[in-house]
């Protein structure tokens, strides 16, 4: 029952059977979401520090709800990058924080690679909520979650991931999971949404999105963020939706349902329309609530093994 | 760890019995089965709770509903093991609230499942009583709890374990008590 | 690092004397006396010499030398200063650095040129400086060139700045024809850069890090090469790092452009591999390329496209290397593991023979910057650097003589072990 993993840094070194340890947890965990008292004692004495180097809502709150519901001691540490002066080292104010005797901490930061270098200093579990454009591996999880929910098995499914590949951490982990559990991945977007050689890791692409949507049995719709306009990679949101949003006018062309997700939150009207977000096949709202159960499974898996 | 066979406490049919004598006990005790529920603990208390439900419908004629527990969530000593114990899903299909509770498991040796087990049916809401059925008592308990219904009390050694077999789980009935030699 | 003052005469037994202006080793005795070579044969008896070493099984070798080091001096003292820079150049068997000016204030006057000669005039080791194409190397003015040369600096160099305004280098080479010192431009686009943070290629992709592709280097050095043909200008490629520079490098050579080149140790020794383990002290500009990449090097080390092995020293505290990629800075420490580097990858490997090797880091170099370096012939300063080419050892962080620790190679095991030098009437051993 122990993980081969000692912390959630990513997906990219995660064997098919840790995830499957951490979802069979994650299905357990959910069935006390629906309970009149939505809290177990598991984690009673364990402290979880949360630090957010970058302004999140939802994965802060869900990994804040999971921590309680699973009776753990929680303590926030909230500070926009910018605010970590140039040249202080992300180490100290790591090793402050630790004098404290965290046996967990969450920790979203804008680099690449800051979740890895916490893990060299601290004596802690360390999960990852995001670092930079490199990893997202709870995300990812909620969306395996939410794919085996709906539709049983992850082994051969038909998963196209629509959007901003290139800057996307929540992309570059649902690849690697996805991978590991058997899916065939189809990436969608415009050539400069797209990272050097992206086939490299087991993927293929297309710059079309209905080929895109003609191929999947699931789509990933990510977010697009409004500063890219500005940066040269794409000219304008408006053409960015007419060629690549998910729209009712796209999808009522295909014969067959296509199962909907996006990590939120949405832009409605630019890289998908309401109604579709809103629609029967959307499991976007599920996300969300397996968001909460994957990561009281995590917590469970990596503090209750400490 | 391996195992040295003591003794058969019981065979398929010592256990058949037992478990009609079980029924027929709650039956009488709750006199009848209006408001009254069977919750079988993970793992072999789910299947121990399935046959007695079974009996006690062929004896008063109608269902009566089962839950299933998993404890694992509410342990306080599941941090001491080497092995993080792996979370079933509990299924408590039906409102708990004024029903009389008949928590069944296999064996109780400390009394830590079954209070585990009592603060997680708490979380689900306000019971009238909460019973307890077990197949085996076999001593050593470490907190104030005391079973309703036993099918066996069965004195143990510290060093000895209580090896329960049940067809759904282990592909046959059947009751050891066995020593544990490193 | 235990250093002697020989007052009269040394005497060197047995060992393999390297000399790389005749293409040949040979074993014999080496004796000198008063800072100069007196005698180099067979069997020199001890009697001539009050200081006599057995080098049996090592070889003596010229001093090395570094065109490329960051000595942080002045402005910079908490990671590096003159004096703890050239310890550090010692260990590494180097007797003659060169130092670039991205200092505070920059090397770009000759105030400044004139404090560093003052600053390493005790030293063993002869720092000579490169002094700023632009004042404030800010890529806007041209600095005084020629007077600059006259002071003493060796080449000019804008350093970690790229000259982007192709007016501004055009002038720059344009100077080199009347100070006949180099130019040297960091070879780096900015907009193609963009955010990079290490090479863009498949690992960087994997690892969701921002990449800087190799054009952006490619393409900054096929400018430069293209101005430097066009003005008949005195061109040095720093730290080249791509299969595609070392070729367009090769191809300028051919075509007889006034083009020297170098390469670093790690980017001959190391990928972007190493970044899988988003340590910062792997982040260095240029940043570490593929295996392909690496390989190009070495294939342009062995046929002449690249002039010298350069450390691109840069000791950083390590506030800001145990620190998030993006604010990290880039470089790493470079002095003590450079012939360890290059002979566990170059000689080792079978790549280039010692003697290739020993031409890279003496007399090749020191043609690309017009540095007198004495033969290793009777009546000439004796400058020497005694090796090992046999040991092999773990670089630690005990053998770190610079102030700055930011090394990837701590814990690694090398082939070839700087042993000793003679210096300026000083045996150093360590």
């Amino acid at each position: 029952m122990n993980l081969r993993i000692k912390h959630l840094l990513g997906l990219e070194n995660v064997s098919r059977e840790d995830i499957n340890t951490i979802l069979d947890t994650a299905f357990s965990f959910r069935e006390v979401l629906d309970r009149p008292i939505k809290k177990v004692p598991t984690l009673k004495g364990v402290t979880v520090a949360n630090l957010f180097f970058e302004n999140s809502t939802r994965t802060r709150i869900s990994f804040e709800l999971a921590e309680k519901r699973l009776s753990a001691d929680t303590v926030n540490f909230s500070a926009s990058g910018s605010s970590l002066a140039k040249g202080e080292s992300l180490r100290d104010t790591i090793q402050n924080l630790f004098a404290m005797k965290m046996d967990v901490v969450v920790m979203r930061h804008p680099t690449p690679g800051s979740v890895k270098l916490l893990s060299r200093f601290v004596d802690a579990v360390v999960i990852n909520a995001g670092d930079g454009t490199h990893e997202h591996p709870t995300q990812a999880l909620l969306d395996i979650m939410s794919m085996k929910e709906k539709l049983g098995s992850i082994e051969g499914l038909n998963v196209a991931i629509i959007g901003d590949i290139r800057h996307s951490r929540v992309a570059l982990s649902n690849i690697y999971g996805l991978k590991t559990m058997g899916a065939n991945v189809l990436l969608c977007g415009p050539p400069t949404f797209m990272p050097y050689d992206v086939e490299s890791l087991g993927v293929k692409v297309t710059y079309d999105l209905d080929e895109a949507l003609a191929f999947a049995d699931v789509i990933n719709v990510l977010r697009i963020q409004r500063e890219r306009q500005g940066k040269g990679l794409i000219p304008s949101m408006r053409e960015y939706r007419n060629v690549y949003g998910v729209t009712q006018q796209r999808l009522s062309k295909l014969k067959r349902p296509i199962t909907i997700m996006h990590p939120g939150p949405i832009n409605r009207g630019v890289e998908i329309d309401t109604d579709m977000a809103d629609s029967e096949h959307s499991i976007i709202l599920h996300q969300v609530l397996n968001g909460v159960a994957v990561r009281m499974s995590i917590l469970y898996l990596l503090a209750g093994g400490r | 760890m391996n195992f040295k066979t003591r003794s058969q406490l019981m065979d398929e049919t010592a256990l058949r019995r037992t478990i009609t004598r079980l029924a027929h006990e709650i039956i009488e005790r709750c006199k009848g089965i209006d408001d009254v529920a069977i919750i079988g603990i993970r793992t072999r208390g789910e299947f121990l709770a399935k046959r007695i439900a079974k009996k006690i419908e062929e004896v008063e004629g109608k269902p009566i509903p089962v839950g299933v527990l998993d404890t694992v969530m509410y342990r306080d000593d599941y941090r001491m093991k080497k092995q993080l114990p792996a979370t079933e899903i509990t299924e408590i299909p039906f409102d708990v609230d004024d029903k009389i509770l008949v928590l069944v498991d296999d064996v109780i040796y400390t009394g830590r499942t079954i209070r585990a087990a009592m603060d997680a049916l708490m979380d689900f809401g306000r019971p009238s009583a909460i019973q307890l059925a077990v197949l085996i008592d076999r001593g050593h308990r470490e907190l104030p709890i005391k079973a309703d219904y036993i099918g066996k009390s069965v004195p143990t050694a510290r060093n000895e374990e209580v090896k329960v077999h049940m067809k759904e789980f282990d592909g046959r009935d059947e009751i050891l008590l066995v020593e544990v030699t490193e | 690092m235990e250093k002697k003052a020989i007052k009269t005469a040394i005497l060197f037994k047995g060992a393999q004397i390297v000399d790389p202006f005749n293409d040949r080793i040979i074993e014999a005795d080496l004796l000198v006396e008063n800072g100069k070579i007196k005698k180099i044969k067979k069997a020199i008896p001890e009697s001539e010499s009050k200081e006599v070493v057995n080098l049996k099984g090592f070889h003596i070798t010229p001093g090395f030398i570094d065109l490329h080091v960051h000595f942080r001096e002045p402005g910079y003292e908490n990671s590096e200063t003159i004096e703890t820079g050239c310890r550090a150049a010692l260990a590494g068997g180097f007797t003659q650095v060169c130092c670039m000016p991205n200092t505070k204030p920059a090397i770009d006057n000759r105030e400044t040129v004139r404090f560093i000669f003052e600053k390493s005039e005790d030293e063993l080791v002869n720092v000579y400086p490169i002094a700023a194409i632009s004042k404030d190397r800010k890529g806007e003015e041209l600095t005084e060139m020629a007077e600059l040369a006259d002071a003493g600096a060796v080449a000019f160099s804008d350093d970690g700045s790229p000259v982007v305004n192709g007016q501004m280098m055009r002038n720059a080479l344009e100077y080199s024809k009347i100070t006949g010192r180099p130019v040297i431009n960091h070879a780096e686009d900015p907009s193609l850069k963009a955010d990079g943070l290490m090479n863009e290629g498949r690992v960087s992709t994997q690892l969701g890090i921002p990449g800087n592709p190799p054009i952006a280097e490619e393409i900054m050095i096929a400018r430069d090469l293209i101005i430097a043909e066009f003005v008949n200008g005195r061109i040095h490629i720093p730290h080249v790092s791509t299969a595609g520079s070392v070729e367009l490098i090769r191809r300028a050579k051919a075509k007889g452009i006034a083009v020297t080149a170098e390469a670093t140790p790690h980017h001959f020794s190391l990928t972007d591999e190493y970044m899988r383990s988003f340590d910062a002290n792997g982040k260095v500009a240029p940043p570490l390329r593929t295996e392909k990449d690496r390989q190009a090097i070495i294939e342009g080390l062995k046929d002449g496209t690249i002039d010298a092995i350069v450390t691109d020293h840069a000791p950083h505290v390590i506030d800001t290397k145990e620190t998030s990629l993006d604010l990290a800075s880039f470089g790493m420490i470079g002095l003590e593991t450079a012939f360890s580097l290059a002979m566990t990858h170059l000689v080792h490997t079978g790549k280039l023979t010692l003697m290739e090797l020993i031409k890279l880091l003496t007399i090749k170099p020191a043609k690309v910057m017009n540095l007198h370096l004495p033969p290793l012939k009777v009546g000439e300063v004796a400058n020497l650097t005694i090796i090992n080419t046999r040991e092999w050892w773990v670089f630690g962080r005990q053998n770190i003589y610079s102030k700055s620790f930011n090394s990837p190679f701590i814990g690694n095991e090398f082939n070839g072990r700087v042993k000793g030098l003679y210096a300026k009437g000083h045996y150093i051993t360590f």
